[in-house]
């Protein structure tokens, strides 16, 4: 077929209705956030102590530090997802959480005597925060691959892998109002581990629906 | 003019794609050379990216310029086509504007593998693709032939291209 011939079939079949890739993102995460939200209601809940703990230093920094990455790895998958895209400064955002949480262990370190540093480390329920981080995770993530698909994304298997960031931190969020474990040494562990598994499905998910 | 095009102008539209072609060919032919392949396949490059242009238009920013966001995609489809001849490693390449500078007129001779990849679509939309680049028919002058209504072969073009999108894409792996 000549390139001429090709081009009449394209200017033929104009998109009747225009595409805003930032709207979709932004339903996706609503809808996968009330996914969430169910799963967190059904098999989690706010901890007992959750007035308690809302007077403590490490129950604060644990909601302040899963926004900082959650946000930051958004708006990076977002702009990912244009072929055109420079990540720029925004990526340089991502430090952000991690220092501010290297920042609490430093001061739990000075805090706590050595002897309690492991305890502290282990918590409570290490096993449980990995598993539901990403169950927490999952229906963000899904409904984010899905609104991406309709992006052009130069490095599918990075922005699927910056999406399972994105789904990790917004889960951390809902899971550390759960989580009894107030800890920075039990954040530090467990929870990037935890980011770790959403972003490789993210990764793999967007290798394999995210390439065009 | 992709403002225009994007609001529905087709002659506006036509223009522009045929303007990327003759950019996008002369970029292919210099990747395809720096790679010692032959310039067999660059009208397939150039359709594809084409087509990838026209399928993720939604992508492209009006705030930014069109250029680098063509360039990209062209790119991209650039080095999808020589991994498909082999080539592993495939060499950066230069500034799209000297493209843009020094557009190449099609080989009228060229053909792409776009004919072998229609006939994986469902025989409709064959017929609905071929008939308006092959034949040179209107949208109305097939939807009449075809005793379909006009929406419907519109619906059934688009679905016609994504499914070529893919065809392409599984072609690489």
């Amino acid at each position: 077929m000549r390139t001429s011939e090709f081009i009449a079939a394209l200017a033929a079949d104009p998109i009747p209705e225009p595409i805003r890739l930032g709207r979709r993102v932004a339903a996706a995460l609503i809808i996968g956030f009330i996914g969430s939200l169910a799963i967190y209601g059904l098999l989690m809940g706010p901890r007992p102590d959750i007035a308690a703990a809302c007077r403590t230093m490490g129950f604060w920094l644990k909601f302040v530090d899963s926004f900082a990455f959650a946000l930051p790895s958004l708006l990076l998958t977002l702009r990912l997802a244009r072929p055109d895209a420079k990540p720029r400064a925004l990526a340089l955002w991502l430090i952000a959480p991690f220092v501010l949480l290297a920042a609490g262990v430093v001061a739990e370190l000075l805090v706590v005597p050595q002897g309690e540093w492991l305890t502290r480390l282990i918590g409570h329920n290490s096993m449980f925060c990995m598993r539901m981080i990403p169950l927490l995770a999952a229906p963000i993530l899904a409904a984010l691959i899905i609104a991406l698909r309709a992006g052009a994304p130069l490095h599918p298997g990075l922005t699927g892998a910056l999406a399972g960031a994105a789904s990790a931190g917004i889960a951390a969020l809902l899971y550390s109002s759960h989580c009894p474990d107030d800890s920075p040494l039990f954040v530090a562990t467990w929870y990037p581990l935890a980011t770790l598994i959403c972003m490789g499905v993210g990764a793999l998910a967007g290798r394999r629906f995210l390439a065009w | 003019m992709m403002t225009a095009s994007i609001a529905g102008d087709e002659g506006a539209y036509r223009r522009l794609l045929e303007d990327i072609g003759r950019s996008v060919r002369a970029m292919a032919r210099g990747a395809f050379a720096r790679a010692g392949v032959g310039d067999a396949d660059v009208e397939d490059a150039v359709q594809e990216t084409l087509l990838a242009i026209h399928l993720k238009r939604h992508t492209w920013d009006p705030e930014q310029p069109l250029a680098p966001w063509v360039y990209a995609i062209a790119r991209h489809k650039v080095v999808d086509a020589l991994r498909r001849r082999g080539r592993r490693k495939v060499e950066p390449l230069e500034n799209f504007e000297e493209f843009l500078a020094a557009p190449e007129a099609e080989d009228p001779h060229a053909l792409s593998d776009a004919r072998k990849l229609l006939e994986t679509l469902a025989p409709r939309q064959r017929d609905i693709v071929t008939s308006i680049s092959l034949d040179g028919q209107s949208i109305s002058a097939t939807a009449k032939r075809l005793s379909m209504s006009e929406v419907a072969v519109r619906v059934a073009l688009h679905r016609a291209l994504k499914s070529l999108g893919a065809a392409w894409r599984r072609s690489v792996e």
